[in-house]
This record gives structure tokens, sequence and C-alpha cells, in this order.
């Protein structure tokens, strides 16, 4: 008897210690992202008001904005979406549902693994040559956008093979067994319920993306721009434009780049506040994923 | 003991092994299996399989575990085919088209949409409890007015109407294990298929939902041909008519489940019948 309390009092230590080292190594996380954020809201928060979210860069510190950048990081992010998500997610149902498993869907596999892997002023040098200079894109939104996809492709790519394969199999014969074709399982059963598992590969695979400077800087954003993109909408027929997409541009990373550099510390005080509201639109499109998910999830009851 | 004798007596004419005739007695055949042959990669999982299943009757397949009874069942709507290296041989006739259901020029989703299947584990779509009956429905272009009215009596011949007809809405999910495979039964039911397939449908199940969808297939085959795949022999005696033994992927012996289990003719049937191996 005595034997097991000894036994017992020395795994009950053992639990207890890793308690502590597990607060620990949460803690550490916490207050750096905690310690961060206080920081900037300290140097930055000075800035933040309606003349610095509506003005143009200036050589002035105390009259420069971040319109023309945040109005960049938005329209990089919709192109960015709106070509890694269908790319990824088809990709990801193509090699998960239709591919045979044979030694090219091994090798397409192990490398869309290590392309997650390459550093992302790599995939900048791809699209400087590819899109700017054989496709002749010029260093426009549309070739941000997309470099930006093809970055995070790899990202959506494996979160919608991850999620598939949480769907049963039973799920998958059922479906067939009433007869319906592949792409029938896969638009009715597969896609919907895999859904929730592929927006937060989305939401990580964005929130990397709106961070990115280096490939951006090398496909040759502008660090200084005063004007904006056209606007998509016309006041005559047909009333949208595509022209926006081949307008220049810069996004918040490069504007707080470019501001930190400077000797100035007025324009230090500058790139917090722009370090502030990108936070807040990364959380934003955040909390819009997020609450799409949340919808998604609630139709579907497993 | 009583009721299993009342359910015998039911046991109309049944089929015999190498009955190669368009009848077996007065009643019909709906599907002749012959020299039939399945392999997974080079595994043999059926050998030279020859049997005859009956038109309007519950035919059940019985046989300790890996013996071959769910691989051949899942033959008849070409579920294998989901799978690579997957490769049948001999012929499954089914009555009265004569259409070769294994055959090379046959489409398995043609296949899929005159069978249905109902499997071990209830396996409802995390959807409403009416889109799951509807579903099968709706890949046949049924809409409106009808698609409802063939949901509810989908429902109601799967016993399961009164249930859930104020929560058609409401997901599946909520249901309990036997309501569920009970919606199963009927998403199987709605598409009014040739054959229904029961792969070993109560193994999941607790006693109760059991005895209901044990009573219920024994209805279900007034309007449609059953075969059910099962371990339990209990349940292969009170519901069905005629009764197949596999062992190693062999028909054993076929004969009307009476016979089956109070004379069977082959040694191996008696001792797997009194619990001897399996």
């Amino acid at each position: 008897m005595s034997d097991f309390k000894h036994i017992i009092a020395k795994r009950k230590r053992q639990d207890f210690l890793f308690n502590i080292v597990g607060i620990l190594c949460t803690l550490v996380g916490i207050l750096t992202l905690g310690a961060l954020l206080a920081d900037l809201l300290m140097d930055g928060l000075v800035r933040i008001n309606w003349t610095f979210l509506t003005s143009f860069p200036s050589r002035f510190a105390e009259r420069a904005g971040i319109l023309s950048s945040w109005v960049g990081t938005l329209l990089i992010m919709i192109v960015t979406a709106s070509a890694a998500v269908p790319l990824g997610v088809a990709a990801g149902i193509y090699l998960e549902e239709y591919a045979r498993r044979n030694w090219l869907t091994n090798l397409i596999e192990i490398n869309i693994a290590n392309l997650a892997g390459v550093p992302s002023i790599i995939y900048g040098l791809m699209a400087l040559s590819l899109l700017v200079y054989q496709f002749r894109l010029g260093q426009s939104i549309l070739t941000g956008g997309l470099t930006l996809a093809f970055l995070i492709l790899p990202i959506v790519i494996v979160a919608t093979r991850e999620a598939l394969r949480t769907i049963p199999q039973g799920i998958r014969e059922a479906a067939y067994a009433l007869g319906s074709t592949k792409w029938q399982v896969v638009r009715h059963h597969l896609l919907p319920y895999s859904l929730g598992g592929t927006m937060t590969g989305i939401i990580i695979a964005l929130s990397r993306a709106i961070g990115e400077t280096a490939p951006l800087i090398t496909i040759g954003a502008l660090t200084f721009i005063a004007f904006l993109p056209p606007p998509p909408i016309k006041s005559e027929a047909p009333f949208v434009s595509a022209e926006w997409l081949m307008s220049p541009f810069s996004v918040l990373p490069i504007q707080m780049f470019n501001w930190v550099s400077r000797p100035d510390q007025a324009f230090v005080v500058n790139a917090a506040g722009a370090g502030l509201v990108l936070i807040f639109v990364t959380l934003l499109l955040n909390g819009i994923a997020i609450m799409i998910r949340y919808r998604v999830r609630k139709r579907i009851k497993w | 003991m009583t009721i299993m004798k009342e359910e015998f007596a039911r046991v109309q004419v049944s089929p015999q092994v190498g009955d190669a005739s368009s009848t077996t007695g007065d009643v019909p055949v709906k599907c002749q299996v012959e020299d039939l042959s399945f392999y997974y990669g080079k595994l043999q999982a059926l050998k030279n399989i020859n049997m005859v299943f009956a038109a309007n009757q519950v035919t059940a397949i019985i046989g300790p575990s890996g013996c071959g009874k769910s691989t051949l069942v899942r033959c008849f709507n070409r579920i294998h085919d989901l799978y690579p290296e997957t490769r049948y041989e001999g012929k499954i006739t089914l009555q009265p088209s004569g259409i070769n259901l294994i055959g090379a020029e046959t489409d398995p989703l043609e296949m899929r949409m005159r069978m249905s299947m109902v499997f071990q584990k209830p396996n409802a779509f995390p959807k409403s409890v009416f889109e799951n009956v509807a579903f099968g429905l709706r890949l046949r272009n049924v809409t409106g007015t009808d698609l409802s009215e063939r949901v509810e009596k989908a429902l109601r011949s799967a016993a399961l109407w009164d249930e859930v007809k104020d929560r058609l809405r409401a997901s599946a999910y909520t249901l309990s294990g036997g309501q569920q495979q009970r919606l199963c039964i009927a998403r199987a039911l709605a598409t009014e298929p040739e054959m229904l397939l029961f792969d070993e449908p109560t193994s999941a199940l607790d006693p109760i939902a059991t005895g209901k969808i044990e009573s219920l297939i024994f209805e279900l085959k007034k309007n449609v041909t059953v075969v059910i795949v099962t371990h339990n022999m209990q349940q292969a005696a009170r519901i069905s008519d005629s009764t197949a033994f596999m062992y190693l992927g062999k028909l054993v012996e076929v004969a009307p489940t009476k016979t089956m289990f109070e004379n069977p003719s082959n040694k191996l049937t008696e001792e797997y019948i009194t619990g001897h191996f399996g």
C-alpha cells in the first residue's frame, strides 16, 4: 500500500511540474505578443486619426498618411484570395479524390510540401521573370496578388486535403451508392462538409500573405505612391472596370519598411501607426473568415 | 421460439444451388450469380459463386468474418469500382432485364441507380432529415411536391415518419443510432430500387433498434428483393426466406432458411450453425 502511495505521489509531482512548465511556455508566447502590441500602441496610437488613414504619403512626417498602402493591401488580398482559393481547393480535391495513387502523385505531393517551405523572396524572383517580363503584367496589383497567391497555394492545397481526409469513407460510399457521379459527391457532400477545415487553412494562408514584403519589393512594388488605382465601378456602360488590376501599388508592410528606414523619428511613429492598421486589417479579414466558417459549421452538424 | 416457427411457416419455395431456370417453383428469379469470382489485387476474395436470388424474398448471407459475404453483396452495386485494383469475373444477371451487372459494358453508375445499399455503420449525411432522404431523388431529377411526397412515403416505409415528421429540418445527427439507420433505409427505399442490399445493418445497434429494423425488413420484401449480410445467425433465421452460408470465399450451401437451420446438408454448415467455429 505505502508503495502505491509513493508511486502515486511521484507521478502527481510530474503532473504538477508539467503544469507549471506548460503555463510558462504559454506565457512566453502571450507576453511577447502583448509586448509587441503595447509597444505599437504606445508609439503609434497618437498617429491613428482620420487624416492618417485618408492621406497619401508625404515628405513631411506629420502630413504623411497610409491611404494608398491600405487600399493596396486590401486590393492585393482580394486578388490573392480570388486566385489562390479556387486553384488551391480544386488542386486539393483533385489530388485527394480523383488522382490515382502512383509514383507521379507521390512526387507531386512531396513537391507541394516542399513548396510550402520555399522562402518567399524566391517566389518574388519567379514572379518577376514570369509575370512581369514574360507575361508583361507589369508591376501591378495583378502581379502582386498572383505572386502572393503562388506563395500560399501549397498551404491551401494541404489544408483542403487534410479537411477532405477527415470525412468518413462511409459518407462517400453512401453518396456513391445512391448513384452520384464523382463530381456530385464532391459538390454536394465533400466540399460542404470539409469547408470548415478548408476555411481555417485559407485564413492562416491569407494572414501569412498580408504581412509579406520581400516578394512584392522584388516584383517592384512602389514605396511612395500618391494616387489610388482607378475605381472598379464606372458611371458609363459597362459600369465595371478591371483597370485597377494593372495599377501600380504599395502595401502596408512596404510603407512601414520605408518609414522605419528613415532617420527622422517622426516617421518611425508613422510606421508604428501603419503597423497598428495592418494588425487591425488582418484581424478584420480573419474575423470575416471565422464568421463565414462559423455559419457554415452551424449548418453542418456531425 | 414460437416467433421463429411462425416466421418459418411463412417461408415459401426458395431457390436451390445451380437452378438456372428462370423460375424457382412459383417464385420468379430476381438475380442469378454465375461463376462469380472477385479479386482485391492478387487476393481472390470470392471463388466461383453460383446462386439465385428469388424476387420479393429475403436472402440472408451468413458466415464467419472474412468469408467474403460483404464482398459479395458489394458486387451488386459495383461499389468495389471505387477502389483501384479490383476485378470481377463471371456473371450477375438481373431479371427481367437480363442485364449483366458486372459486365464491362455495364455502367456502374446505372447499377447504383437501380440498387440501394444500407451499410454496417449508419452513415447519414450531415444534412437535415429531409435532405438525407431527398438526395437520391434529387439525383434522379425529382422536384417539388413530388419530392416531398416521395420523401414522406419513404420515411413511412422505414417506420420513421411518426418520429421525425416534426423535425424534418433538423440535422440527421440529432437522431439516435437506430433512427439514423432507419433514415438510411428510408434513403435507400426512396429511389425505389430493384434490390435492397443490407450489409450487416444492425451490428452497431441495440436489441430494440435491431428488432425494429428486422420487422421492417420483413415488411419490405412485399415490394423489393432483399439481400442481407449478417453475422447473427438468429437474425438470419428470424427474417430470411433462404440462407446462404459462405466460408473462405466459397459458397458452401444455400437452402431455404428452415432447411438450413434444422437440417443442413453440409457438415461445415452444421458446425458453423451449432457454434463449433466462427
